[in-house]
């Protein structure tokens, strides 16, 4: 479920790197805790963050979450094609609907993030949290 | 459907299409009186590139079809005229008609905000005594009627502390408030320019008070709490907590929107707040009227009377009334004129319908929600078990099982002939179901609310679907809010032809 | 007490119910240092008539009975009983914000239909449900440009209503915004064009004008758009007087208008409650405050409306919401929804019509007067700055002894407006008025010893 060369934070984003290049989303336990996503907020190509900066927004009909900067990066392109279909972001998070590629200025901070088995015993903590 | 409601039956309300969709070309609904003066031709007055034609798509109805239009569309709504709103927090009782009579006198509606200040004693003389009434529910020393609402009156309050700090040299960066405060309040914060810092309630529901002296600091302007809070329990640590908070120069802000808890019975400023909001759509029994208009009357302790927003109501030597604009201290001007003042109006007919007798109303409400509780804690799972004044919060716990949870439980509700309670908050409680009935209900509107819960919550146990796809009774169903929320649509347009 | 419906009897069997001898206990929980321990001292307990007289007894201390020529952000217009009598039905007046949409459709609906109607007047795509008033509107409007434009520097016209002036500065100093005026012309009573050319630069969020404005002139709206929109920034256009939107044409190429609609069926009321309005593009429309009603359906496929893009406001964006508006205006909307629902696109027309003609024969009456005439050449509604050959409120003072309260003085407001005044002339203004007024005001005149052959003061003199 989780792809294995993917990163994760606590806030529930993935981070995939391919040399300086990242791209970012938020994991399935994010899409499914917001419900049906209504209108996401991305930031313009050519700002820069640093990693935990707040990047953009995600919104369902009765709640809204930050997205966090994952990695530091400066932002090349986003995924335009969830303006017109936020959904998408419910059906395939880990894949089209990918939200902002960047340039990574600092990739070796991904190696403080979780790898997918951690963050799997990270969101199996949660459910349980929520239940107890 | 299980078995017959003694609350509710269907019954058949007609449709409506939208004015626009009635309208036909010629059709009027008012007349005008005959001009007695030459016409002049508009493009010719204002010069060619002012001039418009007719407004497009605008209604052309009769008086007739407006009268129907409107009535019809009444007859969809729920309110307090028919029914009780148990709507925690909202005090949604009932709004007196003589209040709406003299909000409508002539010499009353009739009066311009600019007018002479001696051919408007009257006016002046009305928010004055309100004013008086306010401070002697409040045991503060000065008040502002002018914020129109809730939310306004607390961005009034903090501006008014950030301005009391600047002047004595430090307006400080982080405002505290517990993570049950009304949504209004982080908002206030925010536009003020504070950091918002969340102290967290402890087991019993209320401010920890250890967490509040541990983030106590240099840094903080004030704390923002609500007394009672939003469970519903009195703060009983609140003049332990203000003596904190100004041992550390910082200041304390009561949002009064449960008031209608307290009226008569403790006075917040005998208890340590510096600044407090009411809200004259809840206590004061103004009419909700869908959504607005509202007041919210700021008063303040003494210290932070220099800071009112402007104009002042001053009283002259000569006993007249008058507006004192020259305050260099003052936050400003919150808005034109002085306020909604038919609002005022009605909060004072209501405050001179009850006199000192407004303890009265206060007690009703505080049993009324203790009865409720007592009624259903055997059903409903109750997270706090303190004493409860004017309204009770339970939990969806026990009926989530089922996988019904409170807005469920709340949409169930209004098959009874019920509005919903508020739900889903305080967040500090998961799946909260909020409760207030205030002292406007009967025994028997009670015991019907009491009869329909008891009802949904075995509902939930045995037939769960029927809670989870309800309302079953209503014009339209559950509506398509993510739709509305992905592609909305905001105005009616002709069809394309 | 007459609201309470509750008897000792069943006070007594609900308390026997909780196991409690008094309502007393049920307070045990608020420490005694904090208890009230003696009676409110608050006048009353009042009966329903006893109310309607102290209110009568208020209503006679003020000004009914006098003919009023006071505009300025307040606007007295015809209204119907009708709407008036519909407004106090109790599913409208006693109903609650209509978050639990299937049983508020007729809020929804009308507050639907109100926003459409805002868009049409307004030459607007969207428009909310209402704010407090107009002066709000502007001050959230002009918050709004800084939040979309990035930027910090607002440019607002001396001529905008200075209440609004004052509350836009209350809020854009709390958010540090940089606030800088634009002068108007002495001449045309217009904001300068030329003003803004010199001032706008790529740190303006928004030019601010209104219009009509404070002097009751209209503004050219599209130079104005195209000097800000040019450099980047937003144009906001303010309206006080809603009525002229009858007559004259839609500040359409403004990216925000922040409108008053009090002049479209809600009482003068002295000052409020009034209905503000934030109307913009499409575009905006999610850094737009206050509540929103869409169109959507149920699972059956019926029409129905909600509120929507609530992930905006207070009670779920919290510290990041658009404005911390709650409660809005919702009633007073509906007042002004039913109003020009009887009104009509011809009524609307015809009563804009009648305020263009009787503001004219206003000004030509008084300008036979010696010294009076108007004070600037720009266009007009139905609100005119007239100067008089004597003070205004001396003038004024003798109008009050025959009944009539005359032009708001300018003075106040503009140091160098002296002996300059604000004429309203609506349609409710009868002929007779309007020629009582002439002669009153020549009486004035002839008391303050005003020459038949006194002409205007040239510039230099003043």
């Amino acid at each position: 479920m989780y792809p294995a060369n993917y990163r994760y934070t606590q806030e529930h984003e993935w981070v995939a790197l391919e040399g300086q290049t990242a791209i970012m989303g938020i994991t399935d336990y994010a899409q499914h805790a917001l419900g049906d996503v209504v209108f996401v907020e991305l930031p313009k190509p050519g700002t820069k963050f640093t990693a935990g900066q707040t990047i953009g927004t995600v919104e369902s009909v009765k709640a809204v979450s930050e997205l966090y900067c994952p990695v530091s990066l400066e932002v090349t392109e986003v995924n335009t094609a969830l303006a017109n279909a936020p959904e998408k972001i419910n059906q395939d998070p880990h894949g089209a609907a990918w939200l902002i590629k960047g340039r990574a200025t600092n990739p070796a901070e991904a190696a403080k993030l979780m790898d997918a088995a951690a963050y799997e015993a990270y969101i199996a903590e949660k459910e349980k949290e929520a239940h107890a | 459907m299980a078995q017959p409601m003694s609350r509710a039956t269907r019954h058949v309300s007609l449709n409506e299409a939208m004015l626009f969709e009635k309208s036909s070309p010629g059709k009027r609904g008012m007349e005008l009186p005959p001009l007695d003066v030459p016409a002049v031709d508009a493009g010719q007055a204002l010069g060619a590139e002012f001039v418009r034609d007719p407004v497009e798509g605008f209604p052309e109805v009769s008086e007739i079809e407006v009268i129907r239009h409107f009535t019809r569309l009444s007859t969809w709504n729920y309110a307090i005229d028919l029914g009780m709103y148990p709507l925690g927090s909202c005090t949604m009782k009932y709004n007196p008609r003589v209040n709406e009579f003299v909000a409508r006198l002539d010499g009353l509606a009739s009066e311009h905000p600019l007018q002479p200040a001696e051919l408007s004693q009257g006016c002046l003389r009305i928010l004055r005594t309100l004013e008086r009434i306010l401070l002697e529910v409040t045991g503060m020393d000065a008040i502002t009627l002018q914020p129109s609402a809730g939310a306004q009156g607390e961005y009034a309050g903090i501006a008014m502390i950030r301005a009391c700090l600047a002047s004595r040299g430090n307006p400080r960066k982080k405002v505290l408030m517990p993570d049950s405060a009304h949504g209004t309040n982080p908002a206030t914060a925010a536009t003020a320019g504070y950091e918002v810092v969340n102290i967290r309630s402890d087991a019993s529901g209320r401010i920890d008070m250890s967490h509040l002296a541990e983030i106590l600091s240099g840094d903080v302007a004030a704390l923002m709490v609500t007394n009672p809070n939003t469970l519903g329990i009195f703060e009983h640590d609140i003049a332990r907590a203000a003596e904190l908070l100004h041992a550390h120069g910082a200041l304390l802000y009561m949002d009064g929107a449960n008031l209608n808890a307290l009226a008569g019975v403790a006075r917040p400023g005998d208890f340590g707040v510096d600044v407090m909001h009411m809200n004259l759509h809840k206590t004061f029994s103004t009419p909700h009227g869908g959504g607005g208009p509202g007041a919210g009357p700021v008063a303040v302790k003494k210290h932070l009377e220099p800071f009112l927003p402007i104009p002042v109501l001053v009283e002259k030597p000569d006993g007249k009334l008058a507006w004192d604009a020259r305050r260099p201290q003052s936050i400003g001007r919150l808005r034109a004129f002085y306020g909604n003042f038919g609002v005022l109006v009605r909060a004072l007919a209501y405050a001179l319908a009850y006199g000192p007798g407004m303890v009265e109303a206060t007690r009703d409400a505080v049993l009324n929600a203790n009865y409720i509780r007592k009624k259903l804690e055997d059903v409903y799972e109750l997270p706090y078990q303190q004493p409860c004044m004017h309204e009770v919060v339970f939990s969806d716990a026990r009926q989530r099982k089922n996988g019904v949870n409170t807005m469920d439980i709340a949409k169930r509700l209004i098959d009874y002939g019920f509005h919903p309670y508020t739900t889903a908050f305080p967040l500090i409680v998961t799946g909260a179901l909020m409760i207030e009935p205030t002292e406007s209900e009967s025994r028997q509107e009670l015991d019907l609310f009491v009869e329909a819960m008891r009802s949904i919550a075995a509902e939930a146990a045995e037939t769960p679907e029927l809670v989870k796809t309800a309302p079953h009774s209503t014009r339209v169903g559950r509506l398509d809010e993510v739709t509305a929320a992905r592609k909305p649509v905001l105005r009616w347009k002709p069809e394309a032809r | 007490m007459r609201y309470l419906p509750k008897s000792d009897a069943e006070r007594r069997a609900i308390l026997d119910e909780l196991g409690l001898a008094s309502i007393d206990e049920l307070f045990a929980s608020i420490p005694e240092s904090c208890r009230l321990k003696r009676p409110l001292e608050v006048p009353g307990p009042l009966s329903e008539k006893e109310i309607i007289d102290y209110f009568r007894a208020r209503a006679a201390e003020n000004a009914a009975g006098y003919t009023s020529y006071l505009g300025a952000g307040v606007y007295n217009h015809l209204r119907s009983v009708v709407a008036d009598s519909l407004l106090q039905r109790g599913e409208f007046l006693t109903s609650y914000t209509p978050y639990q949409a299937e049983i508020s459709q007729g809020t929804l609906q009308a507050i639907f239909e109100f926003q459409t109607l805002m868009c049409q007047l307004t030459g607007q795509e969207v428009a909310n449900a209402s704010m407090y008033d107009g002066s709000t509107a502007t001050a959230e409007a002009a918050m709004m440009a800084a939040r979309l434009t990035g930027r910090r520097r607002l440019l607002i016209s001396r001529a905008l209503h200075p209440e609004y002036r004052q509350v836009v500065d209350t809020y854009a100093g709390d958010l540090g915004l940089e606030v800088a005026e634009l002068a108007f012309d002495a001449k045309t009573g217009q904001t300068d064009p030329d003003a803004a050319r010199a001032a706008i630069n790529d740190a303006t969020a928004a030019v601010v004008i209104q219009s009509p404005n404070f002097l009751g002139v209209l503004e050219a709206v599209p130079q104005f758009a195209g000097l800000a929109q040019g450099a980047g920034a937003l144009l906001v256009v303010a309206i006080a007087e809603a009525v002229s939107l009858g007559a004259v044409r839609p500040p359409a190429e403004a990216d925000i208008v922040a409108m008053e609609a009090q002049s479209l069926g809600l009482a003068p009321s002295f000052g409020g409650p009034f209905a503000g309005v934030i109307a913009t593009r499409e575009k905006y429309v999610r850094q737009m405050p206050g509540r929103l009603a869409g169109q959507t359906t149920d699972s059956q496929g019926r029409r129905g409306f909600v509120l929507t893009l609530a992930t905006r406001e207070q009670h779920i964006r919290r510290e990041k919401a658009t404005s911390n508006i709650c409660t809005n205006q919702a009633l007073c909307a509906l007042a002004v929804t039913m109003h020009l629902a009887l009104l009509g696109k011809q009524g609307l027309r015809e009563m804009a019509g009648q305020n263009l003609a009787k503001t004219r024969y206003a000004v030509e009456e008084l300008e036979k007067l010696p010294g009076v005439r108007r004070a600037f050449s720009g266009p007009y509604f139905n609100e005119v700055a007239l100067e008089f050959p004597r003070s205004v409120r001396m003038i004024n003072h003798e109008l009050q002894r025959e009944r009539i309260l005359g032009p708001l003085p300018l003075g106040p407001f503009f140091p160098e407006q002296t002996k300059r005044g604000l004429l309203c002339v609506t349609e409710l203004h009868s002929r007779q008025d309007i020629d009582r007024l002439a002669a009153a005001t020549r009486r004035a005149f002839e008391s303050l010893g005003v020459g038949a052959r006194e002409t205007v003061s040239s510039p230099a003199e003043r």
